[in-house]
């Protein structure tokens, strides 16, 4: 965290050499090549489950039935969460944790080279498997990402390839985790105590055990599905003696902590980010860290806040009400942190600074719709309604997503070596901006005036705003892909970045090594006091 | 006792502005049953402490970007790294807005939850995808589904503009029927897979889950007809199960009943009566 004697530089020569050819990439152990090969992915994946997107916009722009089979429509709904958590979300932060950690605490390369390797691998195959389901003469699996039982028991042959395609992401991101972990606590500089970690690693320290405490949980939830629905066991089959309750709070236990672990490596990418362009400090940042960990905790015993309607003994659903507000509390520490921080700062707002930024204000607006969905009477109004879909799409797309936008916009320099066409990204950011909004706040007003989730043909009442969503819906597609664009012209060249990259002064370590990073950094450990 | 006062002007207030008392195509209904009003002030109460947290937060955000722009030439302060006072503060001031939001939320759950002293029961059984609606003690049972227009109307390249189909996916064959000012229990349980029936105006939605028996309550207290969905995916079609209610006056409701149970009646008294065709006597094939 402090500052930093650099011997690396004059190293740099001989470290530059990479392996050649494909091999480099098949058998890479390279934590920098890993990380971009993860972020590639993730962008491909972000493409796929966009385009599913669209397909459901497209549907819903206007009433009556347009283009798909009822079946069809349920099909892409399903996939695009499971693409867009599983493959864009999640492996675009395991990219970040890759390309950053080690550069952050002055490691030369992650703990587990081979493992990492390994754990990259496996995501190709698992998303071929479940994208491939969507060609089985049944169809893909369509009962929702949440995979319900009776209903997802009733899927075709779709139904085992999703489930093993379940198990290998959970796999690639158990090993992903174990060596964030492994990373983090053996390999810092010598003189980073934990309480000067950055808090981008900080956050991916919590969040790596948050994953391998929940993805064994899901692991374990489907394949009781799976041997429900193959080998004759009845866990969640009443006919049988099963509970198909106890299989959503099975998936919630895993599922809720999940939705931190979409978000809490952004909540270190804004801590970053906001700190270097303000030229201050962090503000309060053991609170930070105090603040991460509690969310974390807490992230244990609200799950059934996903569930109020399946029928609780009040007591229970008095406890998961007040546990979940509860969760308010370190989330809004975390917020006054942030503002604090720009507080009597020096502002500049470079395209990283714009994602952070945006973030904050449209992530505290899912955090408030957040906090309304636990007041439980109320609810019971707004389950399973779009006020749900638009609330997670703000925590998930101006939150987790803008946050890795940020992340890519702040460290694009630092592993391409050339300054990125910043007018174009500017771009970027409005059209995303405002075209989010216009994307995901009509859907409050549909989910309160009574329009339900997952549904592909609506009441004429409903018209209006799911015209004005769809629109802003093929707007921020589209728009995405200027930063495609963006970052494809700086791969290719442009004006050199500088060490520092940015007119700041910032006290991370990545900023003491040359941009492009050296394929080889840190060989020998840093100074840091 | 304050705060009941407070959320009973508040419902007032709120179902005396014939603007906001109308159908909103932007907001939460205010409802037809005392438990919809209450959760209706809830979350208006809810929105509008957000509302005030935002403005205060997005302010001093929105002030910071103005006033401290490094083009502006703002020098940093580069001391400014922790404040035990202001952390307590602001982690006070949340705890005791929370409680103070918990308190009404609670009390009207207890209510929610209060299923006791019944006048009238029905069950509901969800099915893929419709809903049969069984009267318990009055040998009432009937099947609602997706009225003929509006299943029509949706098909794929129908042709048919579905603004000109009314109650477009709101309307069914046979509406549940109940009467006006009379506290209705539901019992709810799914024959296939878990349904969810949401009535917003009534403030009720409870999942129909196999093997369960869930319990809800309502006191509708206008005479009208009133629509809802069902909002659990059920499969392909769980977009075409909607949910329709007449509540009825009391006098009606009775002559409603005396109504089916003579059509129950004839049915049994057909040559091959079996438990089954009353129930399908009066739904659709
Ligand atoms: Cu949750
Ligand atoms: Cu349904």
């Amino acid at each position: 965290m402090k500052t930093v004697s650099t011997n690396n530089v004059s190293a740099d020569r001989h470290d530059d050499h990479k392996p050649s050819g494909i091999g480099r990439w098949l058998f890479a152990t390279n934590h920098k090549d890993i990380g971009t090969m993860y972020l590639v992915f993730s962008c491909i994946m972000f493409f796929i489950g966009g385009a599913m997107a669209l397909a459901i916009r497209a549907e819903l722009f206007r009433p009556g039935m347009q283009f798909f089979d009822p079946g069809f429509y349920n099909q892409m709904v399903t996939n695009h969460a499971l693409v867009m958590i599983f493959g864009a979300v999640m492996p675009a932060f395991v990219g970040l944790a890759n390309w950053m950690i080690p550069l952050q605490i002055g490691a030369p390369d992650m703990a587990l080279p081979r493992m990492n390797n390994y754990s990259f691998w496996i995501l190709p195959f698992a998303f071929t498997l479940l994208l491939g389901s969507l060609f089985t003469p049944s169809g893909g699996p369509a009962g929702g990402w949440t995979m319900y039982p009776p209903l997802s028991l009733q899927s075709g042959n779709s139904f085992p390839m999703m489930i093993f395609a379940v198990h290998l992401m959970g796999a690639s991101s158990i090993m992903g985790a174990i060596n964030v972990i492994v990373t983090i606590l053996n390999m810092r500089a010598p003189g980073m105590s934990l309480l000067k970690l950055p808090l981008f690693c900080w956050t991916w320290l919590i969040t790596a055990y948050l994953l391998i405490a929940v993805m064994p949980v899901l692991a374990g939830a489907v394949t009781m599905l799976l041997t429900d629905h193959y080998f004759g066991t009845s866990f969640f089959n009443p006919a049988g003696g099963g509970d198909p309750v106890m299989f959503q709070h099975i998936f919630w236990f895993f599922g809720h902590p999940e939705v931190y672990i979409l978000i809490l490596p952004a909540f270190g990418i804004v801590s970053e980010i906001i700190p270097t362009f303000s030229r201050k400090p962090m503000f309060g940042y053991d609170a930070m860290v105090y603040a991460t960990a509690s969310i974390a905790f807490l992230s244990f015993i609200v799950w059934a806040h996903h569930m109020f309607t399946v029928g609780m003994p009040l007591a229970g659903q008095m406890f998961f009400m007040m546990s979940t507000m509860l969760i308010a509390v370190p989330t809004g520490v975390k917020v006054f942190n942030w503002t604090t921080t720009m507080w009597k700062g020096s502002l500049s707002f470079e395209p990283p600074m714009l994602f952070a930024l945006a973030f904050l204000f449209l992530f505290t607006i899912g955090g408030f719709s957040g906090l309304m969905l636990a007041i439980v009477p109320a609810d019971y109004q707004y389950q399973d309604t779009y006020f749900v879909v638009a609330h997670f799409h703000y925590v998930l797309v101006p939150g987790a997503i803008f946050a890795i936008m940020a992340a890519v916009y702040y460290w694009l320099p630092k592993w391409t070596g050339t300054m990125y066409d910043m007018t174009l990204a500017k771009w970027h950011f409005w059209v995303s901006t405002v075209s989010v909004n216009v994307l995901f706040f009509p859907q409050h007003f549909l989910g309160l005036a009574g329009m339900p989730r997952r549904i592909p043909d609506y009441n004429v009442q409903f018209t209006d705003w799911n015209m004005v969503s769809s629109v802003g819906g093929f707007v921020f597609g589209f728009s995405q892909l200027v930063f495609v664009w963006v970052i494809i012209k700086a791969v290719r060249g442009g004006p050199p970045a500088s060490a520092k990259v940015w007119d700041a002064d910032m006290p991370g370590l990545e900023w003491s090594v040359p941009s492009p990073a050296p394929y080889h950094s840190f060989d020998t450990p840093p100074d840091v006091h | 006792m304050f705060k009941r006062k407070f959320i009973s002007a508040l419902v007032a207030l709120v179902a005396t502005t014939p603007v906001l008392a109308y159908e909103s195509s932007y907001n939460m209904p205010v409802g037809v049953t005392p438990i919809s009003r209450e959760v209706y002030a809830l979350h208006m109460t809810m929105f509008w402490v957000c509302c005030a947290i935002a403005a205060v937060v997005f302010g001093v955000m929105i002030y910071s970007i103005i006033k401290f722009r490094k083009s502006a030439g703002a020098i940093p302060d580069k001391t400014l790294l922790h404040s035990t006072k202001m952390e307590a503060v602001w982690t006070t001031i949340p705890v005791i807005i929370l409680i103070a939001l918990a308190i009404p939320a609670a009390r009207t759950l207890v209510t929610i939850e209060d299923t006791r002293n019944a006048e009238l029961t029905v069950k509901i059984t969800g099915y893929q995808w419709k809903w049969q609606y069984e009267y318990l003690g009055k040998d009432i049972a009937f099947y609602s589904t997706l009225s003929t227009d509006s299943n029509e109307a949706r098909q794929l390249h129908s042709g048919i503009d579905v603004n000109t189909v009314k109650d477009y996916l709101l309307s069914v064959d046979h509406p549940l029927v109940v009467p006006v000012d009379t506290k209705v229990r539901i019992l709810l349980t799914g024959n296939d897979v878990i349904h969810s029936w949401w009535m917003p105006d009534f403030g009720v939605k409870k999942d129909a889950i196999p093997g369960f028996i869930n319990e809800a309550w309502f006191k509708v207290l206008k005479v009208g007809h009133y629509t809802g969905q069902c909002t659990e995916l059920c499969g392909r079609d769980h977009g075409f199960m909607p949910i329709a209610v007449d509540v009825f006056s009391k006098e009606d409701f009775e002559r409603w009943i005396a109504a089916q149970q003579a059509a129950t009646k004839v049915a049994h008294a057909a040559p091959e009566p079996s438990p089954g065709e009353a129930i399908a006597m009066t739904s659709r094939p």
